[in-house]
């Protein structure tokens, strides 16, 4: 151990020598006063390739067609790739749309972001008010409810995969119980209901965690006056609990919106999207156009994503009102 | 006493007790039943996965499944070269005896008493059921070493893990510093500007990026990977939280005595903001090492392959095994649940109080 600890020490003193003289010549150079810049470049620049660059070019590919990766061996051709995707004559039958995959895809994530959504909610409400009552063991199980979030999308997927299988446990239980079994996820219905299961299950114990800290920061008093004038637990909760817990509740809710559009991992590895497109989010659409399928439709998908850019935008703005609605009450 | 039986009612009094009261009521069986179920539904699927995988592949297909790793248990018997499953007879002259099959004719199974190996003896294969131990089938695991090439994907996550985190936790603090303690113009808009990436999420910039990581040469590089990850505005945020509490008068002791900047930087600031650094190393490991998406489109061949990518490659192919798949997927999970066994209190802190994930 103790020798773990001193080589760790020797690397930091180590890293520190080779860095100080390139450091000490930029800030010669540079002068006290721009010094920051020297520490905010590696960030900046990654961020510039990565981040920034990737916008603009995002609208250029959304304007090319053809299967190359090189702008310059791209044709252009305007807007004619968001057109092909909003090309449908009624949007609530997808069946009707030139792209139909894309607004398959469109409404499930709808019908995903809604469900999901709303029961992790409600569920981590339920569970956090229990956890915030005078609970034995609470941390036992805030982490028990907490360690699914920390697992892999993959690794969750594969867990529940092995359940749901035709020989799986749960079907074992079933026909113990005398009810049947049925092929979970080759069945379009049965294969949703358990992609909206199954991330719920992965997430919650995140949301859980952050209500819980958000009923913690009530303050004790205002339940001893409420108990002093001889309100009810029940109206307690709807006129206390509740509206402190609003602000975190807002927050909450947007973020979980934000990351439930952008739904993929888990649900890639269970369903693969299946059966036939009946599992098949926005995400996995772009990923199947624009990387899984030749030709490559790099600029489908880059239309896609600038679409799906829009939904995000607008959820994030809400964040902000939401976050800045929090700060205030405090 | 009578409000708190109108409350142990009343149609939400599981939901709202509160702390400080006294005695066990209705209630509270109401909020550890849901507890427990609670922990049925999160562990159970895990647990289920780990039992599982100690399974033979025999054991596997069985319908319905055992709860333990069950197999025939076996026993060499001499004359004989391979070990023979043993059977328990239930029915007939020999009732109740444990008999070794030698071999299975028809509806008849030629069985032989293991302390008599000359004697042959048929009985109807109706008639028997085999003995069952539980049997640990650890070959699952070194089939996924010696077979699977776990090895490999196992250090290419780790090294994308251990590089893409010390160089976030590198160049975040670097930027949180900057942006913390020192006074220049366009401080402000930086600030903005790294914040607002969080609102362009890679899922969006996909097609770009690969463009961007192909003209580098980085299409099957790990480097791939990293470079685009390390930069968070996440990290840079909460890095710079925490700094703006170190009070600046201990920097300009430094300076006082002829430190340079960045000895400011590596000998004041980032030991002081260890409590911060130490929450951005845990999620960025959990970041890296969970990650799906991006590696799946830059790396498209296996020997590059990070675990989360040969998992999912491994399921796809129908000739794969359960056994080792399932041994594979708890090899993943477990150092995650190590390093949770271990930083459980931080972790969760970490998050609660900075809202991330």
């Amino acid at each position: 151990m103790q020798a773990v600890r001193n080589l760790g020490i020797r690397a930091y003193e180590g890293a520190f020598n080779l860095f100080e003289r390139p450091m000490l010549f930029v800030q010669r150079r540079l002068g006290m006063h721009r010094v920051a810049w020297m520490f905010l470049l590696p960030n900046l620049v990654i961020f510039g390739l990565f981040t920034f660059l990737p916008i603009f070019l995002n609208f250029w590919y959304a304007a090319t067609s053809g299967d190359r990766i090189l702008l310059t061996e791209r044709p252009w051709v305007g807007a004619a790739n968001f057109a092909s995707l909003l090309d449908c004559e009624n949007y609530l039958n997808p069946n009707t749309c030139h792209r139909d995959l894309f607004w398959r895809a469109v409404h499930n994530t709808g019908w995903f972001v809604v469900l999901q959504v709303g029961f992790m909610i409600l569920f981590s409400l339920v569970t956090a008010l229990i956890l915030n009552r005078d609970i034995v063991l609470r941390g036992f199980f805030r982490a028990v409810f907490f360690y699914p979030v920390l697992l892999s999308p993959v690794v969750v997927a594969l867990i529940w995969k092995w359940i749901l299988q035709r020989n799986g446990v749960l079907n074992a239980g079933l026909d113990a119980a005398g009810m049947g079994t049925v092929n979970w996820l080759l069945d379009a219905n049965w294969a949703f209901f358990w992609i909206v299961f199954v991330s719920i299950w992965a997430n919650m114990g995140f949301y859980v965690l952050i209500l819980l800290a958000g009923l913690q920061s009530i303050p004790g008093d205002v339940y001893e006056a409420a108990e002093m004038d001889g309100t009810p637990r029940w109206r307690q909760l709807f006129r206390i609990t509740l509206p402190l817990l609003m602000p975190t509740m807002l927050v909450v809710i947007v973020l979980s919106l934000i990351r439930a559009v952008q739904a993929f991992d888990e649900i890639y590895v269970l369903t693969g999207g299946g059966p036939g497109s009946a599992t098949t989010l926005l995400i996995q659409y772009i990923y199947d156009v624009g990387f899984a399928t030749r030709p490559r439709l790099f600029g489908l998908a880059a239309a896609a994503s600038i679409l799906m850019a829009g939904v995000l935008f607008m959820l994030t703005m809400l964040q902000l009102a939401a976050t800045r609605k929090r700060a205030v009450n405090g | 006493m009578a409000m708190a039986q109108a409350q142990g009612r009343s149609t939400f009094g599981w939901l709202v007790g509160r702390r400080g009261r006294n005695g066990f009521d209705l209630t509270d069986w109401f909020a550890y039943g849901f507890l427990g179920l609670g922990v049925f539904l999160m562990l159970g699927p895990v647990i289920w996965l780990l039992l599982s995988s100690f399974k033979t592949e025999a054991a596997l297909q069985e319908f319905p499944p055992t709860l333990m790793p069950m197999a025939t248990q076996t026993v060499m018997v001499e004359g004989f070269d391979v070990p023979l499953p043993l059977f328990r007879i239930t029915e007939g002259e020999h009732e109740g005896r444990v008999l070794a099959q030698i071999r299975r004719v028809g509806l008849n199974a030629q069985m032989v008493d293991p302390a008599d190996p000359e004697t042959r003896i048929t009985v109807n294969i109706a008639h028997r059921e085999p003995v069952r131990v539980v049997a640990v089938a650890t070959e699952n695991y070194t089939t996924v070493f010696t077979r699977f090439n776990f090895l490999l994907y196992f250090w290419n996550s780790t090294f994308i893990t251990v590089v893409a985190t010390i160089l976030t936790v590198l160049f975040n603090s670097m930027a949180a510093f900057a942006l913390a303690k020192y006074d220049f113009r366009g401080r402000t808009s930086v600030f903005i500007l790294i914040i607002a990436t969080l609102m362009i999420p890679p899922t969006i910039t996909l097609v770009p990026m690969f463009l961007v990581v192909s003209q580098m040469g980085l299409v099957n590089s790990h480097w791939g990977v990293i470079w685009p990850a390390i930069a968070t505005p996440t990290g840079v945020f909460l890095l710079r939280q925490y700094m703006l509490t170190i009070p600046d008068d201990l920097l300009d002791a430094a300076r006082m005595d002829h430190a340079s900047e960045w000895r400011v930087y590596w000998k004041i600031v980032l030991p002081l903001s260890a409590p911060a650094l130490a929450v951005l190393t845990i999620f960025s490991v959990m970041w890296r090492w969970n990650e799906f998406l991006w590696p799946l489109i830059v790396l498209n061949r296996s020997e590059v392959f990070t675990l989360q990518l040969a998992l999912n490659s491994f399921q796809g192919e129908l000739q794969t095994a359960w056994s080792n798949l399932l041994a594979m997927t708890v090899l993943t999970l477990l150092p995650i649940t190590i390093v949770f066994a271990f930083l459980q209190r931080y972790i969760t802190q970490g998050i609660a109080q900075s809202g991330v994930k």
